[in-house]
C-alpha cells in the first residue's frame, strides 16, 4: 500500500517535472493571461476534431447519397434523403411509408419514450418518497436500487435474457403455477414490454437518487409547521412535498426523456430489434442503415440523426430551463 | 391513501404504513438484486444443469456413472415405483414414455421403466470449469486488457485535459473566455449518438478504425467534466493562487501543485464517471472495433451471445466476470459515488 | 531591504480609472500604512506593487530599479493576504517551505529558515498540522511566517487582521509591530481601520477614490489633518463638525459664529478667509468639556442638549444635539453627573479647534499645535 502510494506520488511529480520547463518557456513568451489558451488547447483540439467537425460534416452527409465515406466522392442530392424519409401517405401507418422501417422505429421510439419515462418517473418517485422516510437500512436500500445503474447495458441485457429464455426461471415459475410458458422475446408485444421493463430496471436508481436529493433538500421545519397546523399526511404530500419537489421532477423528466430517445444498448443486445422490427428504435435504425447492413447508406443515417437532433435540441433547451429554475429555487 | 409514503420513524410501534413501505422495499430488493444473484448462481452450474427445466436453485448436477459397454457416462436414477422400486439404475436412452435402463452392477440386463417411476439422482456440483474455460478457450484476459487499457488511458486523459481547460476557464481573464465556455456548454446538447456517421469518417480518415485510440480520442473532451471541474475550481480562492505566484510558482506549478490537489473531490467524481462511461460503453466501440482481437469486454460478450453454438455456461461466467470490477468498486465507494452523482446530477 | 518609489502610478480597468497617478516615496525600513474607506484603491495599489495587477501607467521603483515589467515572484516581495491564503492541502511546514522549494533552495537552508521563522512566531508545536487544525491567530502567524522565510526586500500586508476577533487583533497588531522592529524591513500595510494605522505606522497614506489625501506620521495626521476627509477619518470617535460663518479672520486667529449666532474664537491662521465665508468648525470629542453653567454665556463654546450617555466607569461618552439638530459627541475621562435631557454648555478651547473651508474642505493652518498637544484640558 505504501509502495503504491509512493509510486503514485513519483508519477505525479514526474509528470509535473516533465512539463514544467516547456510550460514555463511558454509562460515567458505568452505572458500569464494568454497562457490560458495553452491550458485550453488539448481539450479544444479534441472538441473541434471529434465534435464540431462532425456536426458540420453531418449536414454534408445528409445532403449527399451513395455508400462512399469520403464526402468528395458522394453526389449531392439536396434534401432527397429527408424527402425519402418523410415520404409517407400517413405518418400514423408505417406501412404506407417509403422508409417503413424508419417510421416503425419512430413509432416504437415514441411508445417507448412515453411508457419508459412515464412508469420510470412514477416508480422512482414512489421509491424516493419511501426512502425519504426515516427508515432503517436506508443506505442499503438506496445502494440496492442504484446498483443496476452501474452495470453495463450488455450485462443487463444478458442477465434478463437468461431469465426470459424459453427454459428460464420465469417460465419455470409460470409453469409451476400452471400458466404455461411464453416465448417472451419472440412475441412482439411481450418483447416490447420487456425492453421497457429492463430499461426501467437499469436506469431507475439514478433518478431515485436525484429525487431523493431533492426531497432531502426540503427543510424539515416546513413539515413541523404543517404538523403544528394539523395538516393530514396526504395533504402534506400533495401541498408541500410535491410542489417543492417540482423543479427536481422537471429535471428528472427532461433528463430521462433525452436518454429514452437515444435508447439503444440494452435493447440491441436483448432483442436485436426483433422480433421483426417490433423493438427497433431510432438509434438502432441509424446504426443498421449506416453501419450494420451493406451497402451502408450514410446519407439516410445522417438525415435521420439530424431529425433526431432537432427533437433532442428542444428537449435540452427544456432541460437547461428546468435546471436554471431548480438553481433559482434551491 | 398516500399516508404510507410519508410516515416517519420516532413513533411507537410498527403501523400499517411501515409494513407497506417495507413490503415495497422488500419487493424492490428482490427485483433489483434477484436477477443478478440468479446470474451468479447459474454461472456455477454445469451445462447439463443449465439445460434442465424447471431449473433448480442450487447448482446441482445429475450423477453420472460409467457403465461397461457404454462409451459415455450414463445418468443415474432412483426408481420410485413399479416392480423395480428401490433400485438405482442408469438410463441408456428414452423411448416415448419408457426409458431403457440398466443396473451398473449388471450391465447386460436392460430394463424398461416408465419415466414417471424414476427420479434423477443429483449432487451439488460447482462448475468452476465454466470460469477456467473462459480464460483458456475464450481469451477473456485479452478482452479484459482491452477494456482496462481503454478505461485507464481515457480516464487519465479526460481528467488531465478537462481539468486544464477548467482551470483556464475558472481562473484566467482572457478575451474569448465566455465564447469558449458557451461553445463547450453547447456541446452538452449534441450527444455523440447524433454524429455517429461523420465521427466515423473522421476516425477512419485518421486510420483509427480497429484501434483502441479510435475509442479513446473521441471520448475524452467531455463537456460534463469541464463544466463540473470549472464549477468546483471557482470555489478555490484567487488569493491562494496569488500567494503561490508570490511564492515563485509558475502558472504550471500553480495548476499542478495548488489547484489540482485542491480539486481532488471533483476530480474523484469525474474519475468515477469516466471509468463507468468507458468500461460500459457499447455503441461507439461496436462501430469502430470490428476485429475480435481488439474487442472490449462488452463487445466480446455481445459477440458470444450472438453465436448460436456458444454455451450458456461460459457466457454466464463471462458476464459475471464483467460485472465484477464495477461491483467491487461500487461496494467500496458506494457512498462517494451516490453522493457525487446526486450532487452533480449527471451520469 | 529597499526603498519603494511610486511615480505617477495609474490603474485602469477598461475605461474606468481606479488609481489616479499616485506619487509616493517609502523609505528603506519604513512601516507604511495605506488607509482609506473600502473602494479607495488601497488594495489595488498594493497588488500593483506586488505585481499581481498590471500597472497601466507610471513607474514603480524598488531599490532604485524599475520593476513594472517584472513578474510578482521576481520583485523580491512577500505578501500576507487578508484570507491568509494558506495552502489547505499542505502542513504548516510545507506551507512555509513551498516558496523556497520553488526557487530550488538547498534543503538545509530551507530547514534553517523554516525553523527560525517557526521559533520567532511560536509555531513550532504546529509545524505538522494542516491549516484547518489551527486557530485564527495561528493561521495568521503562519501567513506571516510564509512571508518571513522568504527574507523579502519588502513585506506587503493586505488587511491581514480583518478576519480576527477584536482581542486577537490587538495582540497581532503588537506582534507585527514587534516583527518590524526586529527585522527592520520595509513594510507596506493596507487597512481600512484607522486604529491599526495609528498604532503601527511610521507613515500613513490616506487614500480616497484612487487619490492620496494626505501623507504623514500618525500624530501629524491627527494634529494637522489637511482636509475635512482626513480629519473625519483619523481619530475615534470621529471629529465633530459644526457649520459656521466667519465673523473676522487674520493671521493671528479667527472668530466664527454657529447657526445660533454664538461667537467662537479659533486659533488658526485665518489668512485667506473673509467675513461671511462658510466654514466647518472641527472639534474632536476628547477636546470638548461640559461647562457647569449653560446660562453664563461667557465661555467659548456651544450649547447642546444631551441625548444618550454611555458611562464606562473610566471614561464617558455623551451624544448630544446642537441647536440645529446636528450630532455632537463628547468623550471625557472619568464619570459624569450629567443626565439625559440636560442642556449643557460645551467649552471649546481655541487652540484645539480645526477650521475647514466649506467650499473644498481644505484645512486652515493651526497656530499652537505643539503647545496644545502638551497641555491638559
Amino acid at each position: 500500500m505504501v509502495q503504491i502510494r509512493a509510486a503514485g506520488v513519483a508519477l505525479y511529480e514526474g509528470a509535473f517535472n516533465l512539463l514544467e520547463r516547456p510550460m514555463l518557456a511558454l509562460q515567458r513568451v505568452l505572458g500569464q493571461h494568454r497562457l490560458a489558451w495553452v491550458f485550453l488547447l488539448p481539450n479544444l483540439l479534441i472538441f473541434g476534431l471529434f465534435t464540431f467537425v462532425p456536426i458540420i460534416l453531418n449536414f454534408a452527409f445528409a445532403t449527399t447519397s451513395g455508400d462512399r465515406i469520403i464526402i468528395g466522392d458522394r453526389p449531392y442530392v439536396g434534401a432527397a434523403n429527408f424527402a425519402s424519409l418523410l415520404d409517407c401517405e400517413s405518418y400514423l401507418n408505417p406501412n404506407t411509408c417509403r422508409r417503413d422501417l424508419f417510421w416503425r422505429a419512430v413509432h416504437n421510439t415514441g411508445w417507448f419514450v412515453v411508457l419508459q419515462v412515464g412508469f420510470m418517473v412514477l416508480f422512482s418517485l414512489i421509491t424516493a418518497l419511501i426512502l425519504n422516510r426515516d427508515i432503517v437500512l436506508r443506505g442499503f436500500f438506496r445502494a440496492v436500487f442504484f446498483y443496476p445503474v452501474l452495470l453495463s447495458p450488455v450485462v443487463v441485457a444478458l442477465i434478463w435474457k437468461w431469465i426470459l429464455q424459453r427454459n428460464g426461471v420465469l417460465n419455470a415459475g409460470l409453469d409451476w403455477a400452471g400458466f404455461g410458458t411464453v416465448n417472451w422475446l419472440l412475441e412482439a408485444n411481450w418483447a416490447f414490454f420487456w425492453i421497457v421493463f429492463v430499461s426501467i430496471w437499469a436506469n431507475m436508481g439514478f433518478y431515485v437518487l436525484i429525487l431523493l436529493a431533492g426531497l432531502q433538500s426540503i427543510p424539515g421545519d416546513v413539515y413541523e409547521a404543517a404538523e403544528m397546523d394539523g395538516t393530514p399526511r396526504w395533504r402534506q404530500l400533495l401541498r408541500i412535498t410535491l410542489p417543492l419537489l417540482m423543479p427536481t421532477m422537471l429535471v428528472v423528466l427532461v433528463l430521462s426523456l433525452i436518454r429514452a430517445v437515444q435508447a439503444f444498448d440494452e435493447i440491441y443486445v436483448l432483442t436485436g430489434g426483433g422480433p421483426g422490427s417490433a423493438t427497433t428504435l431510432l438509434i438502432q435504425y441509424i446504426y443498421d442503415v449506416g453501419f450494420a447492413t451493406r451497402p451502408r447508406v450514410y446519407g439516410l443515417a445522417a438525415a435521420a440523426s439530424l431529425m433526431m437532433a432537432g427533437v433532442l435540441f428542444v428537449l435540452t433547451m427544456a432541460q437547461l430551463a428546468a435546471t436554471r429554475k431548480r438553481g433559482e429555487d434551491g | 391513501m398516500f399516508s404510507w409514503l410519508l410516515g416517519r420513524r420516532g413513533r411507537n410501534g410498527f403501523d400499517l404504513t411501515d409494513w407497506l413501505a417495507f413490503g415495497f422495499l422488500g419487493l424492490g430488493v428482490v427485483l433489483m438484486l434477484g436477477p443478478v444473484l440468479w446470474l451468479v448462481l447459474s454461472s456455477f452450474k454445469t451445462e447439463a444443469a443449465l439445460q434442465e427445466f424447471p431449473p433448480r436453485l442450487m447448482p446441482l448436477a445429475p450423477v453420472m456413472v460409467e457403465v461397461s459397454g457404454h462409451a459415455e457416462p450414463l445418468p443415474l436414477y432412483a426408481i420410485t415405483d413399479g416392480p423395480e422400486a428401490g433400485r438405482e439404475l442408469a438410463q441408456i436412452r428414452r423411448i416415448g414414455l419408457n426409458a431403457q435402463m440398466v443396473d451398473p452392477a449388471r450391465p447386460d440386463e436392460v430394463l424398461n421403466i416408465h419415466i414417471n417411476d424414476r427420479e434423477a439422482i443429483r449432487s451439488v456440483a460447482v462448475a468452476t470449469e465454466n470460469y477456467t474455460t473462459v480464460f483458456t478457450r475464450f481469451n477473456f484476459l485479452l478482452y479484459f486488457w482491452n477494456s482496462t487499457f481503454i478505461t485507464v488511458v481515457a480516464t487519465i486523459l479526460t481528467v488531465l485535459f478537462n481539468s486544464m481547460a477548467a482551470f483556464a476557464l475558472a481562473k484566467y481573464r482572457f478575451t474569448g473566455r465566455t465564447a469558449v465556455f458557451v461553445l463547450i456548454i453547447a456541446t452538452l446538447m449534441i450527444p455523440p449518438t447524433i454524429t455517429l456517421v461523420p465521427l466515423f469518417l473522421v476516425v477512419s480518415q485518421m486510420g483509427l478504425v480497429n484501434s483502441h485510440w479510435g475509442v479513446i480520442w473521441p471520448a475524452i473532451a467531455t463537456p460534463t467534466g469541464v463544466f463540473l471541474l470549472r464549477q468546483y475550481m471557482l470555489t478555490i480562492p484567487d488569493d491562494l493562487l496569488d500567494a503561490a505566484r508570490m511564492d515563485h510558482a509558475s502558472e504550471w506549478r500553480v495548476y499542478w501543485k495548488i489547484v489540482l490537489p485542491l480539486s481532488a473531490p471533483a476530480l474523484a467524481v469525474l474519475v468515477i464517471f469516466s471509468v463507468m462511461w468507458r468500461w460500459n460503453e457499447f455503441l461507439w466501440p461496436l462501430i469502430v472495433l470490428n476485429r475480435s482481437e481488439v474487442f472490449t469486454l462488452q463487445l466480446a460478450l455481445n459477440a458470444f451471445q450472438g453465436e448460436l453454438q456458444t454455451s450458456w455456461s461460459n457466457l454466464l461466467a463471462m458476464t459475471v466476470l464483467t460485472l465484477l470490477p464495477i461491483t467491487v468498486v461500487f461496494a467500496f465507494l458506494q457512498k462517494y459515488i451516490t453522493q457525487g452523482i446526486a450532487q452533480s446530477g449527471v451520469k | 531591504m529597499a526603498r519603494v518609489e511610486l511615480q505617477g502610478l495609474v490603474k485602469d480597468y477598461g475605461a474606468v480609472r481606479v488609481v489616479h497617478g499616485i506619487d509616493l516615496d517609502i523609505a528603506d525600513g519604513e512601516f507604511c500604512v495605506f488607509v482609506g474607506p473600502s473602494g479607495c484603491g488601497k488594495s489595488t495599489l498594493l497588488r500593483m506593487i506586488a505585481g499581481l495587477e498590471e500597472i497601466s501607467g507610471g513607474d514603480l521603483l524598488i531599490g532604485g530599479t524599475r520593476v513594472n515589467d517584472q513578474r510578482a515572484s521576481e520583485r523580491g516581495l512577500a505578501m500576507v493576504f487578508q484570507t491568509y491564503a494558506l495552502y489547505p492541502h499542505m502542513s504548516v511546514r510545507q506551507n512555509l517551505a513551498f516558496g523556497l522549494e520553488n526557487i530550488r533552495m538547498p534543503k538545509d537552508e530551507i530547514a534553517r529558515r523554516v525553523g527560525e521563522a517557526a521559533r520567532m512566531l511560536q509555531l513550532e508545536p504546529y509545524l505538522e498540522r494542516r491549516p484547518k487544525a489551527l486557530s485564527g491567530g495561528q493561521r495568521q502567524r503562519v501567513a506571516i511566517g510564509r512571508a518571513v522565510v522568504r527574507e523579502p526586500r519588502v513585506f506587503l500586508f493586505d488587511e491581514p487582521l480583518s478576519n480576527l476577533d477584536a482581542e486577537l487583533r490587538v495582540t497581532m497588531r503588537g506582534e507585527i509591530a514587534a516583527l518590524h522592529r526586529r527585522i527592520g524591513n520595509t513594510m507596506i500595510y493596507v487597512t481600512h481601520d484607522q486604529v491599526e494605522a495609528m498604532t503601527m505606522a511610521d507613515k500613513i497614506v490616506v487614500l480616497r477614490d484612487g487619490r492620496i489625501e494626505q501623507v504623514g506620521s500618525p500624530i501629524d495626521l491627527y494634529n494637522r489633518p489637511a482636509n475635512r476627509f482626513v480629519a473625519g477619518f483619523i481619530g475615534s470617535p470621529r471629529m465633530n463638525f459644526i457649520p459656521c460663518t466667519v465673523v473676522e479672520a487674520d493671521g493671528a486667529g479667527a472668530v466664527v459664529e454657529d447657526a445660533t449666532g454664538r461667537a467662537i474664537s479659533v486659533a488658526v491662521d485665518g489668512r485667506g478667509l473673509n467675513p461671511g465665508n462658510k466654514v466647518d468648525l472641527g472639534v474632536r470629542p476628547e477636546h470638548l468639556r461640559p461647562g457647569t453653567d449653560p446660562e453664563s454665556g461667557a465661555e467659548n463654546g456651544i450649547a447642546v442638549s444631551v441625548g444618550n450617555i454611555e458611562q464606562l466607569g473610566g471614561e464617558s461618552y455623551l451624544y448630544c444635539s446642537a441647536a440645529d439638530g446636528r450630532e455632537v459627541t463628547v468623550h471625557m475621562p472619568g464619570q459624569t453627573g450629567i443626565r439625559r435631557g440636560d442642556t449643557v454648555m460645551l467649552a471649546i478651547r481655541p487652540e484645539f479647534c480645526h477650521l475647514f473651508r466649506a467650499s473644498d474642505g481644505v484645512a486652515q493652518q493651526r497656530l499652537h499645535v505643539g503647545e496644545a498637544a502638551g497641555q491638559a484640558l
